[in-house]
């Protein structure tokens, strides 16, 4: 018969010695094994080299993404910028671009405008800019309700029925990617058009652009043509410095273009 | 669809108080307006009230002993109003709930309901076990009570349902309350900091915000929260104290009809007392608050990292009266030095500590709004117009009467809570 405390010295016993061979065990998580090497993982690549500015992106997309063209928020936007020989730079993306840049002079908010002298501009040239589907975002991060996610094919995503409407995964964007919906009054961003993406369409962007400024690929496939560009040619990023690893990658980036 | 949406006006949130000047993204607005203003300085009066009174109760000092009551009272009338002002900003707010649902623990926000709960609890049993004593006798003269009106009938059910069954008021029970609340207390303070500088970490981890983003905001955070805090107890308990003074002289509370009720003169002498010492407390923390505060300016100052340039347009130029001759100069300086010159007397430290919460109110403004004042592109700036005269229900909570219920409801609920807790209970017993 064994006594009590020495059935509890035993036990304790038993315990710490087994602790550390079974703390090295780990249980496998079929979803996250597949996770780690999986097929498919989306990425953008922008060549702002053949943006002309026409703002057909822009329309394509809200007009897909039933965002009201109206309101002065969008999923993708375009952006001028303009260098004057005299040293300056002048930038903006009036209505996100929606109607394209069909007027020379420059909008500098508050109603005012700029007209620049031609014979004055040094270089000019276009930005498109969307959601960078980051593979470490900083706005799922913060979701207090975890209703913005990424998906294991690497597209940011938000449950619009489960958001709170906080905006702090608007404060934690270093893009200005996410808004508030005027309608649903939730928050939202660019999808990647994940609902054509899932069945094998271009996204409305991509599809609306017509001189292949916007493309979209699948960067964990070798021979994908767009792999290829990312892997082969010199790429960019916006802004590195806040370790979000963004998936959005430009041709032709400009140091100023943040 | 889309021309269904279309036809509707088309006014984003933020758009209706956001002025944006030269170049900013298209989707940037300022989304965290005037009530993400009042959450940190309403956390931080919560968290500054119970410090000053844990003063007494944990570290003994005798002379807060009536203020400390006082407070402790006042940081439950101020602890719904915390929450408020989030709720109000939320764009479903009826989803709020989803927080303690479904929290998704990466992010600042998610444990909030849970830091906050855990406080509110910790200062919920540290009332009950100071006033137990008073619940039980209340509630026992008025069973003793003959002939009982209805009110008398509904005040006897309120006060045994406070009493929670325990009836046990011999000298022993209540030293072991006394134990229990000085422990309590004691536990209190670490989570009053947690609570507040947790607001703190909600901002400084914004690594997308150059204004926001430095370790030193929890800390700052709390200084200023208890500086808030403290200031607020003195004004309310001066206040309070007035008209407590005015009715002993006049006779018109009950209280003061009583014979052994405290007359005008000695409510007087208390005041002077109470209000000295905890100035002092409320100085301490000010040098703190300060130091904290400059200390981060310097920096980014001297470090200039690739924000600096915008920062100093907008610190330097832009928002220069509102951070260096509001907050600064008029929110701590003028009342640093009315404090400090000789011959201090409690009118100039009750005029000093308005002017201390429309300081820390405005380091609120500063950090909330200023950090929203540039673009993410640093080429562009946005301006903050907070809506006065609301045209619907969004400019009325996002706007100067949204503010303004967050700022009165704590005084509507002291008013309330204080005829069933009253924060004046000693008197009686001390006289």
């Amino acid at each position: 018969m064994m006594e009590r405390r020495e059935f509890l010295k035993k036990c304790i016993l038993i315990v710490a010695g087994a602790s550390v061979p079974i703390s090295a065990l780990t249980l496998i998580d079929p979803k996250k094994v597949l996770a780690a090497n999986p097929d498919i993982q989306w990425a953008f690549l922008v060549d702002t080299n053949r943006c002309v500015g026409c703002g057909f992106c822009v329309k394509a997309c809200k007009t897909e993404n039933d965002i009201p063209l109206e309101a002065n928020v969008s999923r993708t936007w375009v952006e001028r910028y303009v260098y004057t020989k005299d040293d300056k730079r002048y930038v903006d993306s009036p209505k996100a671009a929606l109607d394209g840049y069909t007027e020379s002079r420059i909008d500098l908010g508050r109603g005012e405008f700029k007209e620049i002298d031609p014979k004055n501009v040094g270089k000019a040239f276009f930005v498109p800019k969307l959601c960078n589907h980051c593979s470490s975002p900083a706005c799922t991060q913060v979701c207090p309700v975890g209703a913005t996610y990424k998906t294991d094919d690497g597209v940011v995503l938000v449950d619009q029925t489960w958001c709170i409407g906080c905006g702090y995964c608007i404060m934690a964007c270093p893009y200005a990617a996410r808004f508030f919906h005027p309608v649903k009054h939730v928050v939202d961003k660019c999808t990647f058009c994940y609902h054509r993406l899932s069945k094998g369409l271009d996204s409305a962007c991509v599809n609306a652009c017509p001189f292949g400024a916007r493309k979209m690929g699948n960067i964990h496939d070798p021979d994908d043509p767009i792999t290829k560009i990312i892997m082969n040619e010199r790429v960019g990023v916006l802004k590195d410095e806040f370790g979000t690893k963004p998936q959005a990658f430009y041709i032709g980036l400009a140091q100023e273009v943040r | 669809m889309v021309e269904q949406i279309a036809q509707q006006a088309m006014v984003v949130h933020g758009e209706a108080w956001t002025i944006k000047e030269l170049f900013t993204l298209p989707n940037e607005y300022i989304y965290w307006s005037i009530q993400i203003v009042m959450y940190p300085f309403m956390t931080g009066l919560v968290a500054g009230a119970f410090v000053l009174s844990s003063l007494y109760h944990v570290f003994g000092i005798e002379k807060l002993k009536e203020i400390a009551r006082f407070s402790l009272v006042f940081s439950f009338a101020l602890l719904p109003v915390a929450m408020m002002p989030l709720t109000l900003h939320l764009q479903q707010p009826f989803r709020g709930i989803n927080v303690l649902m479904t929290p998704h623990f990466t992010s600042a926000i998610a444990a909030f309901g849970i830091v906050f709960l855990t406080y509110a609890s910790i200062v919920a049993t540290e009332i009950w076990l100071v006033y137990r004593k008073y619940f039980v006798e209340t509630a026992q003269a008025l069973m003793a009570m003959p002939n009982r009106t209805m009110i008398d009938n509904f005040r006897m059910m309120v006060f045994q349902a406070l009493t929670l069954g325990a009836w046990d008021i011999s000298p022993e029970a209540v030293e072991k309350d006394h134990k229990a609340c000085k422990i309590m207390a004691g536990i209190g303070i670490p989570v009053a900091c947690f609570l507040h500088g947790y607001a703190g970490f909600i901002f400084g981890s914004v690594k997308a915000n150059a204004l926001w983003m430095t370790p030193l905001m929890p800390v700052i955070f709390i200084c200023s929260a208890v500086v808030s805090g403290v200031a607020l107890c003195i004004l309310t308990y001066v206040i309070v104290q007035e008209i407590r003074k005015y009715m002993a002289r006049s006779n018109m509370a009950r209280w003061a009809k009583d014979s052994d009720a405290p007359g005008a003169e000695e409510l007087e002498a208390i005041k002077h007392t109470e209000v000295m010492i905890s100035s002092n407390y409320l100085l301490y923390f000010m040098i703190a608050a300060m130091t904290l505060e400059i200390l981060d300016l310097i920096f980014r100052g001297y470090t200039q990292v690739k924000s600096w340039d915008i920062l100093r347009e907008v610190i330097m130029e832009r928002d220069f009266t509102k951070i260096f001759i509001l907050q600064y100069l008029i929110g701590n300086l003028v009342p640093f030095v009315m404090m400090i010159l000789p011959g201090r007397t409690v009118r100039r430290t009750t005029v000093a500590t308005v002017l201390v919460l429309f300081g820390v109110f405005m380091m609120r403004y500063n950090v909330v709004i200023g950090g929203q004042a540039f673009s993410l592109s640093f080429a562009g700036f946005m301006d903050y117009h907070l809506p006065i005269i609301p045209h619907d229900l969004e400019t009325f909570k996002e706007g100067l009467f949204g503010a303004l219920t967050v700022i009165v409801t704590p005084f509507v609920l002291f008013y309330f809570i204080n005829k069933f807790i009253p924060a004046f209970l000693e008197e009686k017993s001390t006289h």
